[in-house]
């Protein structure tokens, strides 16, 4: 047998080694259990909304959305972020309405100016 | 050692075979064991493929005739330094290297997902597999490296145009963004085959698609750079197939990279998402196929092969599983939200899309045309850089004109006061610019004009973009401007980093506008002792010269240069006579003006040593724009590239992995 076939019999062998490597082990090592999908979900929404607010607070301070066009599309947007972060499910999307009633004060949300 | 090579190359498509079995397996029967070890075969394969790839490197390097693909790219008198280029110079040196590159980017996101996306990854790994056998089967059965023969005392050379320092690094930049487009692909069709309806892999992804990417967009304009410097024609990007075939998947994955970020911002465009990056992942194939199975006939491509067939059955394959399983996962790809207006950012992200789509799909079909006629007719009928260029301004001016839209419209709905206040400055700008050209002389081209005032108006959107950013987080957070300008650019990397790269587009349509719509030309037979007048300049031919280089004759022409009265040097165009390949090339010789951007580019024809010589002369203002584009694009690139460390803490929080984040 040649040097070469060698070789390459070797990285065969190696291969199927490295291959099988986790039907040789004993004990499987504990692996973290990873968020359902609903949670995933659910957290990504949280994490748009939030972002929806930054972005919507950093357009308003910038000078692209007028103080009215803020007003409007703030108020379902934090009635959003409020409803994701207590109940952990977001409400179906609805359009911006003008302000009518403040459900609950902004100090319950999370600053967005913080990640202006 | 070719038997080394065509067994490390066998033990691949064995683990590639194995890799798609036991990765499908492993999660449909929830077997843990079986889909790590599936996991393994990707590692596994990489490791294959270096092997196979350090054998043909070493041939190479000893310039070891007996194996045929070294006779063939290289010659005993061909530059060390071009041996590498000779790697990937042949139809089976770029198969391996695509090998090579795609076991490597898929090892890397296998071990990457295996700490971030676990779930994930086990339906993706049987995908990637399904890829890494296919080249792996090309390359063990048909068009293998590793053929050999008695070795002959001399090579075949490699082809002329390749032996130039462009080489080493355009085929590679391109091929690494090629093959870094399946890594979304695997992975977006790994999310459906798993039936999540999360946004996992987009976040999984979102590095790689930018690599490939910036790979795909910085090698393009390394390959127009050779082109310009080592073909000799004046020009840059000729609308050649296979230079279409790597502007394409481009055009696509530019197209997904704006609409990913509707999806996540707004939870919209899912479907589209996932089509856009099946769409570029086949047209990455398409470009492979069009460049390696010889069908059509460029500068770039292959001589005619075998390897059509297979390639354009994968393709075939790719496209109609990809497209079945969309349509299978249909309800998990609902929007939850719909756009409110048609005035808004996301709106302005969307016509883009349809823009860059659309002339994506005009290239596809021009490029596919001549292959469809010659199957129905059995000629085919050409199309040319007219039909190109129609659609370029087409959907080139309006696309520009929304790169400078897109920033200054609000997420969600604008109002025209609000629009009135945001655009009222670009937009003075831009008329003050357009006007001030006008009164310079640029309405001698009224596109060009147009262009002009757009790429205006881009640029002062993008400035005012950082200049309003930048007071905003310094009113909030105090400071000195530099510091509220670098605070506000680290913490929205992607946005300002796509700015840069919005400001390098801009560039280059500047120098593309510049070089095309207000160049210069003159041609002109001279005798030595004549001269020719172009744009400016006065050009004066004194005669030739003749040296033996490296493995070439290089015969040059003398050309005084000289603008009002003044003597700038001396210019050498001419011609390169290569002995092993026996083939000849033409040398361009390029003054460029440092202060205007502007180049001066001589092609020498019908020289004869003593004789007169054929001057084509070409003035092309701003032309150096396009290059200074290219570290634009690629510093904006690296911008929206870098890690941020709060977004990876809040993407830890979101998937649950803050623990395994902070013992990493």
């Amino acid at each position: 047998m040649s040097l070469e076939l060698l070789l390459g019999a070797l990285l065969a062998v190696a291969a199927v080694v490295f291959v099988a490597a986790p039907f040789l082990r004993a004990v499987d090592p504990p692996r973290a259990a990873e968020p359902s999908e609903e949670q995933l979900v659910a957290a990504e929404e949280r994490d748009r909304v939030l972002a929806e607010l930054k972005e919507l607070e950093f357009d308003h301070r910038t000078g692209k959305i007028t103080d009215e066009d803020y007003r409007a599309l703030v108020q379902p947007l934090r009635r959003r972020a409020a409803d994701v972060l207590e109940n952990g499910k977001p409400l179906p999307e609805q359009a911006p309405e003008p302000a009518r009633e403040q459900h609950f004060s902004q100090s319950s949300l999370p600053s967005s100016r913080a990640h202006l | 050692m070719p038997e080394l090579g065509r067994a490390a190359l066998i033990v691949c498509l064995g683990l590639a075979v194995y890799g798609v079995a036991a990765g499908t397996a492993g999660p449909w029967s929830r077997r843990r064991r079986l889909a790590e070890s599936a996991e393994n075969a990707i590692l596994a394969s990489f490791g294959a493929t270096v092997v196979a790839a350090v054998v043909l490197l070493a041939a190479l390097v000893r310039k070891d005739f007996s194996f045929v693909y070294v006779w063939e790219h290289t010659s005993v008198e061909l530059p060390r330094s071009y041996t590498l280029s000779s790697f990937w110079g042949g139809q089976e040196g770029s198969l391996l290297l695509w090998l090579l590159i795609l076991t490597g980017f898929s090892s890397v996101a296998v071990l990457l997902a295996r700490r971030s996306a676990r779930s994930l990854l086990a339906w993706t790994v049987p995908v990637l597999a399904g890829v890494i056998g296919f080249f792996s089967f090309m390359l063990v059965l048909v068009s293998s490296p590793f053929a050999t023969q008695r070795a002959p005392a001399e090579g075949l050379g490699l082809n002329p145009s390749l032996q130039n320092p462009y080489m080493l690094a355009h085929p590679p930049m391109l091929y690494l963004g090629f093959v870094g487009l399946t890594i979304p692909f695997a992975f977006a069709m790994g999310a459906l085959l798993a039936r999540r309806s999360d946004e996992l892999w987009i976040v999984v992804t979102r590095r790689w698609t930018l690599v490939a990417w910036a790979f795909l967009g910085f090698g393009q304009l390394l390959g127009a750079h050779w082109a310009y410097v080592e073909v000799g024609w004046g020009g840059y990007f000729a609308w050649d197939p296979v230079e279409n075939a790597a502007l394409m998947p481009w055009l696509a994955a530019t197209a997904f990279l704006h609409s990913v970020m509707i999806q996540e911002k707004r939870g919209m465009l899912k479907i589209w998402n996932v089509l856009l990056v099946i769409g570029a992942f086949a047209l990455a194939l398409f470009g492979t196929f069009l460049t390696r199975s010889g069908i059509l006939s460029s500068i770039h491509s292959f001589p005619e092969s075998t390897i059509g067939p297979w390639f354009l059955g994968f393709i075939g394959v790719v496209v109609l599983a990809s497209t079945a399983l969309v349509l299978s996962r249909l309800p998990l790809l609902r929007a939850r939200t719909r756009l409110e207006s048609p005035i808004s950012r996301e709106a302005s992200f969307l016509y883009n899309n349809l823009l860059l789509v659309a002339f994506c799909l005009t290239i596809l079909w021009g490029v596919a045309y001549p292959i469809l006629t010659e199957a129905v007719r059995g000629e085919p009928i050409t199309v040319g850089p007219p039909y190109y260029n129609f659609f370029l301004k087409a959907f080139g001016l309006p696309l520009l004109l929304l790169m400078g839209i897109g920033p200054l419209i609000a997420w969600r709905r604008a109002s025209l006061r609000g629009l009135g206040r945001t655009f009222a400055w670009p937009l003075a700008v831009a008329v003050g610019s357009g006007g001030a050209l006008l009164a310079l002389g640029a309405g001698s081209s009224i596109l060009g004009l147009v262009g002009y005032t757009f790429c205006a108006f881009v640029l002062a959107s993008i400035g005012f973009e950082f200049a309003r950013g930048t007071q905003a987080r310094r009113a909030l957070a105090g400071g000195s401007w530099v510091l509220a300008f670098a605070q506000l650019v680290g913490r929205n990397r992607r946005r300002y980093g796509g700015y840069v790269v919005h400001a390098a587009i801009v560039l280059l349509a500047i120098g593309v506008i510049g070089s095309s719509a207000y160049d210069t030309t003159g041609e002109q037979r001279l005798r030595p002792g004549q001269s020719l007048a172009v744009g400016g300049y006065t050009l004066t031919y004194r005669g030739t010269t003749s040296e033996r280089g490296a493995n070439a004759v290089e015969l040059r022409a003398l050309v005084d240069v000289e603008r009002n009265g003044e003597h700038l040097g001396v210019m050498r165009p001419g011609k390169n006579e290569y002995i092993a390949e026996q083939q000849v090339s033409n040398e361009a010789a390029i003054r460029p003006d440092r202060l205007n951007g502007e180049d001066l580019f001589l092609i020498a024809e019908q020289l004869r040593p003593g004789g007169p010589v054929f001057l084509k002369v070409l003035v092309k203002p701003l032309v150096n724009l396009i290059w200074v584009a290219g570290f634009v694009f690629l510093a904006g690139s690296l911008i929206a590239l870098w890690p941020d460390a709060r977004e990876q803490r809040r993407l830890a929080v979101r998937y649950g992995r803050a623990e395994a984040l902070s013992r990493a």
